[in-house]
């Protein structure tokens, strides 16, 4: 049994769907990556898996049980954290307060796992004290990834987790997120940097007009002509 | 060395005290503000209705023949400031929480918070009549003097002992509030809502009990803010609503959803009201000597006439939003 399986969601925001039949299937040890154009619904997957967006038919299970349409306060306790793409750090909050919101939902001693997070990122045990906002561009994206993982998920969703940052730090990025992998973290994120990302996933999808497209590890995408023809720009 | 003990009674005092009530309403304004994305019209009849809760309980108490060495009014507040924060609360939930339900604009919430205004102003005139009261009908209003021959001076330093409980309350409040917002994990989660509510929401933050919490602080601290004004001046149905204008105009100039802003915009417009309709010739007429000659001084010398003090307040506003449209402290902006 998967950790999170998708079978053919349809969802939107009220209106024309713009999820028309997406499957995913992640297990704890995967990095999955969704690519694909503009439009074709990677981002809204990952809202509508965490409950967003409305899911108005198909399932979403997490470890089995049906999740669709639950909010994010019933879902972080479970296991799922999600990390947006844009304002995803509490930017007048310190360092160290937006670790701490990320483990609202925890009523036992979360400093192990805060000592966790600052292991993996020691640049936050540096700026703990300072305000989120002050940090690098890189810098906030650890900071989110951080906060995220407070909540001592199962599977960590990142939404283009690399967006504006420089090259440098895209890959200390990846890297990262290969170490949380590693850690016992299940991995489910939206890439614009395809080819690069693809790279070290486990489970790819291509996903476009708001359905699988193509499936299948990383490298199996990248050499699929087809998809580096269509899809990762030749 | 007595024209500046008549400069501390009537500009230090009168500001401070001004000031302390304009901060307490700030607060639970910018508060609501910041976690609910609109102004709180109503939050001047929140003090008012806490003023008059606190009445009624005083006048309970008073009945059944319990006396204390402090004003009643000021023993029951804590009681009072309960009850309050539960009104406040259901305020919410009756006009306010279906509103945001069905996703309504800010400006919507604006106008329901101003029928909240009419209803709570109507509902004291029912019960209480046009009339004025005062909390202290049956016990005296002690003044304090602090002798000052030690400075040179015949004034005393003159203050009510409701203007010393007042400053004592806003103090606790203040530190108390700080505590909260900074150790708490319901305070942090408060801010962390008012920074970013998206996230706070993706955070798995609880946001239905962070904007009761933001109900319970707003409405005690309102019912703080009533009842002490109430026992420094009296008691009557627009008590607040007079200067529930005022207390905006600090909640932006300090920064809007800013606690800590609410609190200085408060003291900086308590200030800048006394101080502006102040007559200087008092304090310029013990050193007139060292003006030329075809200098003399004007009977009055204020800057703004008395009658004119409320509009202290605006002009400040009107300055910061030129100067610093985000107020003293970056606030969150409308």
């Amino acid at each position: 049994m998967a950790l999170l399986s998708l079978e053919k969601v349809v969802g939107g925001y009220g209106g024309a769907p713009i999820l028309n039949g997406v499957d995913i299937a992640i297990e704890r040890s995967d990095i999955g990556v969704i690519v694909g154009p503009n439009g074709a619904g990677k981002s809204t997957t990952l809202k509508a898996i965490f409950g967003l967006l409305k899911v108005t038919g198909g399932a979403i299970l997490f470890e089995g049980e049906e999740i669709a349409n639950s909010l994010p306060d019933k879902l972080v306790p479970r296991g799922l954290s999600f990390v947006p793409q844009e304002k995803n750090v509490f930017t007048s909050l310190s360092v160290e307060e937006n670790l701490e919101m990320g483990a609202f939902t925890r009523r036992d001693d979360f400093r192990p796992t805060r000592d966790w997070v600052y292991s993996m990122f020691p640049v936050l045990a540096e700026k703990r004290r300072q305000a989120a906002g002050e940090l690098s561009g890189g810098q906030r994206q650890m900071v989110a990834m951080g906060r995220a993982l407070m909540s001592q998920p199962k599977l960590l969703m990142l939404d283009e987790p690399s967006a504006g940052l420089s090259p440098r730090y895209v890959i200390e990025i990846f890297e990262q997120i290969v170490k949380v992998n590693a850690e016992g973290v299940g991995i489910l994120m939206v890439e614009q940097n395809a080819r690069q990302a693809l790279a070290f996933a486990t489970r790819g999808f291509v996903l476009a007009g708001g359905q699988n497209r193509f499936t299948g590890t990383g490298p199996e995408l990248i050499a699929d002509p087809e998809v580096a023809k269509s899809f990762l720009g030749g | 060395m007595n024209e500046l003990i008549f400069f501390f009674n009537n500009v230090i005092v009168s500001g401070a005290v001004l000031g302390c009530v304009y901060a307490l309403g700030a607060v639970g304004i910018t508060l609501i503000f910041g976690i609910l994305r609109f102004a709180h019209f109503a939050h001047g009849d929140m003090m008012t209705m806490g003023g008059f809760i606190t009445f009624v309980l005083a006048g309970l108490v008073t009945a059944a023949g319990i006396a204390f060495p402090l004003p009643t009014g000021f023993v029951v507040l804590p009681v009072a400031m309960v009850l309050a924060a539960l009104i406040a609360l259901g305020l919410d939930k009756a006009f306010y929480a279906p509103l945001r339900l069905r996703g309504a604009k800010p400006v919507t919430l604006l106008i329901a918070s101003i029928g909240v205004t009419l209803m709570i102003q109507g509902l004291i005139r029912l019960i209480f009549g046009t009339g004025t009261y005062t909390f202290f009908a049956e016990e005296p209003k002690r003044l304090i003097r602090i002798d000052t021959e030690w400075l040179g001076a015949t004034r005393p330093i003159a203050m009510t002992e409701p203007h010393v409980l007042l400053f004592i309350v806003t103090l606790v409040s203040v530190v108390a509030l700080h505590y909260f917002l900074t150790r708490s994990r319901l305070g942090k989660a408060m801010r962390a809502m008012a920074d970013n509510p998206d996230l706070a929401q993706v955070s798995g933050i609880n946001t239905q009990l962070v904007v009761r919490v933001t109900w319970l602080i707003a409405g005690s601290l309102a019912c703080a803010a009533g009842t002490m004004l109430a026992l420094d001046v009296t008691l009557k149905p627009d008590l607040a609503f007079n200067i529930v204008l005022p207390i905006f105009a600090a909640a932006i100039v300090g920064g809007l959803g800013h606690a800590y802003g609410a609190i200085a915009g408060g003291f900086l417009l308590g200030f800048a009201e006394t101080l502006s309709v102040f007559n200087w010739t008092v304090l310029l007429r013990p050193i007139s000597g060292i003006f030329p000659e075809w200098v003399s001084l004007p009977g009055n010398l204020s800057i703004v006439p008395t009658e004119y003090k409320l509009s202290v307040a605006f002009v400040i506003l009107v300055i910061t939003l030129l100067v610093r449209p985000t107020g003293i402290f970056k606030g969150a902006s409308s």
